[in-house]
């Protein structure tokens, strides 16, 4: 891979550490902003529901959930949808950022799961789920986690899409068809929501277990310590 | 020189590690290093001016500003809304009623007349009949309401344009402002109320307005979020200043929220 070791030296003890430089700064700062930006639109997009929480018709109305006020952004439809229709365009413009970015530098090879990364995928599950033994890495990202991150892009780019299908059904009618029509779409937008939550708690439990380096490398971009051999 | 990894490789047995041909790196350069790596990060902080109290009301009304500015320019004056089939109406009894205040105003239809007025050749009241003189179109579009629901109405009515060309209005004004017996209150951009679909709606379902749907005459345009859609109009203006842009858009909804 691209990135690139160092080896770092204490000059009293005349110990030798290893860090890696893992994250450029695009992608720390994009990480940062549509993580903030990510959690107002759930947290507006809720509140949002609230005012219709149903998929069907308004008449008769059947209330699927009533999702509490407290765990909601904006206090009132209105409010919900000034901050829904702000962050928007940071999700978006971190997201394009982001995958342009790794496109143009290349980087995306870091994240982006192909078909290389298909025999790797069961020995990382039976490691995480079934006590297997670890497999060697040799880069940044195993072939799980490139999954769970592709999926992620893709998941945040069919938010997009799906949310600008309920929001201009008459300009962009033709994407609200492709997801089988206005009421499809709003159910897609809500699904991919929970799909992001699930991503966020599992991605959350492996940042708490690989620990405080692998934290710190997305605010710095340096991982100290890598668990896998530079090249 | 004595770098630890090539004495770990020297090992019997050891992981093969590639060696880093780099010279090593004073721990405390690297910690600056890093430093340096995370101010870089501080940008990110202006998004606090979202939870200071004194600046979220004007940053929020600036991305809703942003959000209409960027729905203007995806507006098409051309590009239709899509019309339906017959037998995806909703039956009356099943288009759900939004009022402001009243179901029925209480208007008396017999002498009822909408009070033109603004940047207009010809002001004046003009009754029902005039306006029903005016070509009419009847088509079955989606009414979304800014809540998440919507319905299939049929909609019949006579062309705003055709009623702004028989004013004289000047279409060069911004807006329309528009009043209801209500006391609701509603604006509309020019480039909509030109829009070959926006109607001054008559009808629904073949039969004249009922008064929960805003009899006798409403505001009908498929390219609009439904709060836009007036009711029980009395009043017309054409104008450049809007004074007030509308009950719910002067709560803090979007003044131009366009499908």
């Amino acid at each position: 891979m691209s990135s690139q070791a160092i080896t770092i030296e204490d000059p009293k003890t005349e110990e030798t550490s290893e860090a890696v430089y893992e994250h450029p700064y695009i992608v720390r700062l994009c990480h940062w902003v549509n993580t903030v930006a990510l959690f107002v639109m759930i947290g507006s997009g809720l509140q949002i529901f609230r005012a219709f929480p149903s998929f069907g018709a308004k008449i008769p109305e059947k209330v699927l959930i009533n999702w509490p006020k407290s765990l909601a952004l904006g206090g009132w439809l209105g409010g919900a949808l000034q901050w829904h229709l702000t962050f928007m365009w940071i999700y978006i413009a971190t997201g394009i950022l982001y995958v342009g970015y790794q496109i143009f530098s290349g980087n995306y090879k870091q994240v982006l799961f192909t078909h290389r990364d298909i025999p790797g995928v069961w020995p990382m599950v039976r490691h995480y789920f079934f006590f297997g033994p670890k497999p060697s890495q040799h880069e940044a990202y195993n072939s799980l986690q490139k999954h769970a991150y592709t999926t992620a892009i893709a998941l945040g780019i069919l938010s997009v899409l799906t949310g600008f299908a309920i929001w201009k059904p008459v300009q962009f009618s033709w994407l609200a068809w492709m997801m089988g029509g206005f009421h499809w779409a709003r159910l897609w937008h809500f699904l991919i929501m929970w799909a992001i939550l699930a991503f966020v708690f599992g991605h959350l439990i492996m940042v708490a277990l690989h620990g405080w380096n692998n934290f710190m490398s997305m605010l710095t971009g340096w991982k100290k310590d890598p668990d896998y051999t530079s090249e | 020189m004595s770098s630890g990894w090539r004495t770990l490789a020297h090992l019997p047995g050891a992981v093969t590690l590639k060696r880093n041909m780099n010279s090593p790196i004073d721990a405390r350069k690297f910690k600056g290093k890093t430093r340096r790596e995370l101010l870089k990060l501080t940008p990110a902080l202006a998004l606090g001016g979202f939870v200071i109290p004194q600046l979220q009301k004007p940053l929020l009304k600036a991305g809703l500003g942003f959000s209409d500015w960027a729905s203007s320019k995806l507006f098409r004056e051309h590009h239709l809304a899509p019309t339906f089939a017959d037998s995806d109406v909703a039956p009356l009894n099943k288009f759900y009623v939004n009022t402001y205040d009243v179901d029925d105003p209480g208007v008396d239809l017999a002498s009822w007349t909408l009070s033109v007025t603004g940047a207009v050749q010809k002001p004046g009241e003009y009754t029902l009949a005039q306006i029903q003189a005016l070509p009419k179109l009847t088509q079955n579009t989606r009414h979304v309401c800014v809540e998440g629901w919507d319905v299939i109405g049929n909609f019949g009515g006579a062309r705003l344009s055709d009623f702004l060309n028989m004013i004289g209005a000047d279409t060069s004004a911004r807006f329309l402002y528009l009043e209801c017996a209500d006391d609701y209150y509603e604006s509309l951009d020019m480039a909509t109320a030109l829009h070959p679909q926006s109607l001054l709606c008559y009808e629904m379902s073949d039969k004249p307005l009922t008064r929960e749907h805003g009899a006798p005459l409403r505001l009908r345009m498929p390219t609009k979020i439904g709060y836009k859609q007036a009711k029980y109009l009395t009043g017309l203006k054409t104008t450049n200043v809007l004074q007030k842009r509308g009950y719910w858009e002067d709560q803090g909804y979007s003044d131009y929220y366009a499908l």
